[in-house]
């Protein structure tokens, strides 16, 4: 209500402004003209003439010339009397009164937004605690952090929040400062070089990959940063060496560790896109069942597979999956098995054999 | 409450502002004295009611009011007092309220000490100015609001763009902007004498203020702007012919034509219609300015945003004023009475030259800023027009203006005596070769053409010197008598003899800073000295330090010269979080008008960091000179007098005295 009473005499004082020369009585107060200048003008050629400026010819001629603008201007004058029009000054009042408010209104109503309050910094930093916004409660943390740099404890803190606010680059400087001012430990550095990949988009950048070598080089068996290693060998096109870095993982991992299911899928998807023989119904078929029945299936359907290929042993494709499945089930010398198989298979078709061979390469084994 | 009551206000500014384009007109048509002066008080209305809105604006911007998108993308509650303030016009909006602000403040100070104008003239240059204003409101509100909300404020803002906080930021636009803005009162002067039909010597007379103080602004906010390129940007470099800068420069280069046509105008009745036009050219030239930057067309620091819609409403804005007072122009012209007559030797003459000069320099850097953008536009060929081109067309033209300056006051008004001058230049033109005899012997290396450009602008500085010995006669009448007339001469002479002195001395800054500068890049470890021009220079270390809103790696150099300490220096290099940038803080040291300049650039893994160390003779006069110039424009403001340019009669061929 407030708002609207500032408005009205905002108003007011703007229709005033308007009405004032109007309602003045038309009389025509120190009109300036041209003829004053031009008074004055000759008064100065006085004053020059005195303090010795300009000589006496030069002065007559300057009034001769002045003189002439002075008449001009004096019959220019005479022709432009003033006269009053009451209809025009009424016209114009109307304008005021009706036309200015209606037109700032107007314009106003669609653009301002007259029910919005102040927000002050000083008001919104006063919001009562519980119903505080996490992005009120991160901006009071790293004001702190401002003044209080070196508060390794801080940025630990901090650097979480920010990943999930989604400031990935501020999570990064955070992280950093963080190690330089809590210690340096592995789990550190593997969360900085997450936070890395998470700002490059998924991709483990040479800056992030060297933070996670330099956790594994602090903690061996740091299974984050172990994990992103093979995850950056797999974009690097190494896939044996994803292979084999999260093989090594699994093979030390306790059977409960809550990521062997990560890692394991990892490993699934590295060596084949379309998981071992598995289409993605029975994939999610499978990931619904219990660990041991799970397994029973998957080996139920390689053999399905192995049978089929021994009939039929032209299907290179085929080959690789099976090699592929027994890989990822840890069954090495059944993969190498296969192997064998598949040359054996294809072996009078030179085509077929370089494509198994590649297939091979591309899977850690030798082609 | 704060933002509502501002954003009502220009909405009210934009409502009094189209009653002040409308209403004087038809009072002036009428005859009638009320109407007209609708003008006035409207004016001064609408001067009260955009003031309440910029005040508004810098309260919200210093209590952080993050619910202004506003004040959100521009601002941070953590920085400093000062950069929340200048903050205000530290982007698009703002600054296109401080540039309504001062049309505003132009139009009400017509208003206010304007009594001495005829009443129809006054209420013609008030309405167009209104025209001016409207259109701008208008281009704020819908385009580029100030005041848009934001219904669930951020906590924090998206801070101010670092290059920009710094104190040069308080200085500069409020100056570029009187002289862009101020001019708009030269245009709606000449647009009002056009409508009127007629134009006199009086008219120059009341013009002659407005303009001086807005040329007076624009030469104190250009040399200001080069001054913070020079310190802030880190390359040393203080004129880059950057097309932000030549928009600055055109009207600056057509408005130092106008100031010298008025004065023809003013003491002389000629060069009316010259006058004119170069008052509707001034202005345009500033309003191109504006495009040029607000559009998008370019990128550089001064483009804020780059939203076509803007550039389509500025381009409107420029075709109809530009278009419209030049229509008005030609149709009107030649109805103008054509003033005085004079011989082509004669300080008319003088004055025809400077002109020819400066428009011509001006159509240069018209080119060469515009023809690039024209070419890609057409056929999408990226051209770049840099220093080459202007160094080869603006000094050519730049030569004969400069050693024309002595002459011009010398000579007579009507019918002049150019050997009379010439023999009374022969003191200055004896101190330019000697000068020049003397760059050559003392220094070495360096362009052939230095030594004799120093000479010119000592030529310059020796001609101002001399025509004010001469008016006072200080070495031919006793020197109580030279005293007194100093004391009596017009400040208007004073006024030009700074303003041409300060260009020469604005030269020899430019050619020494180009010629003899001595640079040193490198990379530099804590312990390290070099030796650039004498001095020598140690890195004594690099120090974090933390800032208000961002942290700061200060590099410390003792500098000595022959073995004596003189000073420290700290150049630094600051990161701010909020926008994830750098920038760099030179550090100065004065030695006489000379500096010595240090900027940082970036750490090496071995905690090396490049340096970049300049020393530059000379190079405040670059600077100085200008605020020279704008001196002599304030003496010659402060003159109130009345400009007589009394003729010599063809008869008196005796007295030889130049006639002020």
């Amino acid at each position: 209500m407030t708002l609207w009473l500032v408005f009205a005499l905002m108003t007011a004082a703007a229709i005033f402004a308007v009405l004032l020369p109007l309602g003045l009585r038309g009389s025509p107060s120190s009109d300036g003209g041209e003829a004053s200048v031009y008074g004055d003008q000759l008064a100065e050629i006085d004053r020059d003439v005195a303090s010795g400026q300009i000589g006496k010819p030069e002065a007559d001629a300057a009034r001769v010339e002045i003189g002439r603008r002075l008449i001009a201007a004096a019959n220019q004058e005479a022709r432009l009397a003033l006269t009053s029009n009451t209809t025009w000054r009424r016209a114009a009042a109307v304008l005021a009164l009706v036309g200015l408010p209606v037109l700032t209104i107007a314009v106003y109503l669609p653009l301002g937004s007259p029910r919005l309050g102040d927000f002050p910094l000083a008001e919104r930093s006063r919001a009562p605690d519980g119903t505080q916004p996490l992005e009120a409660m991160v901006a009071q943390v790293e004001q702190h952090l401002e003044k209080n740099p070196t508060d390794g404890r801080g940025w630990n803190v901090l650097a979480p929040v920010l990943v999930r606010l989604g400031r990935y680059d501020d999570a990064i400087m955070a992280y950093r400062n963080a190690i330089s001012y809590a210690g340096d430990t592995a789990e550190r550095h593997a969360d900085l070089g997450e936070v890395m990949a998470a700002a490059a988009g998924g991709v483990i950048t040479a800056d992030a990959k060297s933070e996670f070598e330099r956790a594994v080089a602090l903690d061996a068996n740091d299974a984050k940063a172990s994990y992103f290693l093979g995850l950056a060998a797999e974009q690097d096109g190494r896939r044996a060496d994803a292979v084999s870095i999260w093989q090594a993982m699994l093979d030390k991992a306790p059977q409960n560790a809550p990521w062997r299911a990560a890692v394991q899928a990892a490993l699934t998807r590295v060596t084949g896109a379309t998981a071992p023989v598995l289409s993605n119904d029975t994939m999610a078929a499978a990931n619904g069942m219990a660990a041991g029945d799970r397994e029973a299936m998957i080996r139920s359907m390689v053999e399905r597979l192995a049978t089929r290929l021994k009939q039929n042993g032209n299907d290179v494709e085929g080959w690789l999956r099976l090699v592929r499945a027994y890989m990822v089930m840890g069954d090495r010398d059944k993969a190498r098995g296969a192997e064998a198989s598949a040359r054996e298979a294809v072996a009078n078709d030179s085509e077929r054999l370089k494509q198994l061979k590649e297939g091979l390469k591309n899977l850690g084994l030798d082609g | 409450m704060i933002a509502e009551s501002g954003h009502y206000a220009l909405v009210l500014a934009l409502a009094l502002a189209l009653i002040q384009s409308t209403v004087p007109l038809v009072g002036a048509r009428l005859r009638d004295p009320a109407l007209m002066n609708v003008a006035r008080s409207a004016a001064v209305g609408q001067l009260l009611f955009v003031l309440m809105s910029f005040a508004a604006l810098v309260m919200l911007h210093i209590i952080s009011d993050f619910s202004v998108a506003n004040v959100f993308e521009n601002s941070h509650s953590l920085k400093p007092l000062i950069y929340k303030i200048t903050g205000v016009w530290g982007n698009h909006e703002g600054s296109m309220l401080l540039w309504v602000s001062i049309l505003a403040l132009f139009g009400g100070l017509v208003a206010l000490f304007g009594q001495n104008l005829p009443l129809s003239l006054r209420a013609h240059v008030l309405s167009v100015q209104a025209w001016i204003a409207s259109a701008f409101y208008l281009f704020i509100l819908i385009t580029s609001n100030p005041f848009t909300r934001i219904a669930n404020p951020p906590i924090e803002g998206r801070d101010l763009n670092p290059v920009l906080q710094d104190i040069g930021l308080a200085v500069h636009p409020p100056m570029l902007y009187l002289g862009y803005v101020g001019f708009s009162i030269s245009f709606s002067f000449a647009v009002a004498a056009l409508i009127e039909g007629r134009i006199d010597p009086a008219w120059a007379r009341w013009v002659r203020p407005w303009t001086l103080l807005a040329w007076t602004f624009l030469t104190l906010g250009i040399a200001m702007g080069s001054y913070w390129a020079y310190y802030e940007l880190g390359w040393g470099g203080w004129w880059f012919w950057d097309p932000v800068e030549n928009a600055s420069l055109m009207p600056w280069l057509a408005g130092t034509a106008l100031l010298h046509s008025a004065l023809v105008m003013e003491k002389r009745n000629a060069l009316k219609v010259w006058t004119i036009l170069l008052s509707i050219l001034t202005f345009s030239l500033s309003l191109l300015g504006t495009f040029l930057v607000r559009s998008g067309v370019l990128t550089s620091v001064h483009a804020f945003a780059t939203d076509p819609t803007r550039g389509v409403f500025i381009l409107v804005i420029l075709c109809l004023f530009i278009g419209g007072s030049l229509t008005l122009f030609a149709g009107r012209a030649s109805a103008l009475k054509q003033g005085g007559i004079f011989a082509p030797i004669s300080r008319e003459g003088a004055l025809v030259l400077n002109n020819l000069l400066l428009t011509t320099a001006c159509a240069t850097v018209f080119i060469g800023t515009l023809y690039p953008l024209a070419l890609e536009v057409l056929t999408g060929a990226k051209i770049s027009v840099g220093a080459p081109f202007f160094n080869l067309t603006f000094a050519p033209l730049f030569v004969p203006l400069l050693i024309a300056v002595p002459f011009g006051p010398m000579l007579a008004w009507k019918r002049g005596d150019l050997l009379g001058a010439a023999q009374r230049l022969l003191a200055a033109a004896g101190a330019g070769l000697a000068a020049i005899a003397l760059v050559w012997a003392w220094t070495r290396g360096g362009a052939v053409l230095a030594p004799l450009a120093i000479g010119l602008a000592v030529f310059v500085i020796g001609g101002a010197v001399t025509d004010l010995v001469e008016r006072i006669g200080l070495f031919s009448v006793p020197l109580a008598t030279a005293a007194r007339r100093a004391r009596g001469l017009p400040r208007s002479v004073w006024g030009s003899a700074f303003a041409h002195a300060g260009l020469g001395i604005a030269l020899i800054g430019i050619v020494c800073e180009t010629t003899w500068n001595t640079e040193h890049i490198g990379t530099m470890k804590a312990g390290d000295s070099v030796n650039v021009a004498g001095y020598e220079l140690k890195l004594e270390g690099l120090t974090p330090r933390p800032g208000p809103n961002y942290r700061e790696l200060a590099a410390s150099f003792s500098v000595s010269l022959d073995g004596e300490p003189l000073s420290v220096m700290t150049p630094s290099k600051r990161t701010f979080t909020t926008r994830g940038m750098s920038t760099t803080e030179a550090a100065l040291l004065r030695r006489g008008v000379s500096q010595l300049y240090i900027s940082l650039g970036d750490t090496t893994p071995d905690d090396a960091i490049v340096v970049r160390i300049y020393h530059k003779p000379m190079v405040l006069l670059i600077w100085f000179g200008p605020v020279l110039m704008a001196f002599g424009g304030l003496l010659s403001l402060s003159d109130r007098r009345l400009r007589v340019g009394a003729p010599r009669p063809a008869k008196a061929l005796r007295a030889m005295q130049a006639a002020e």
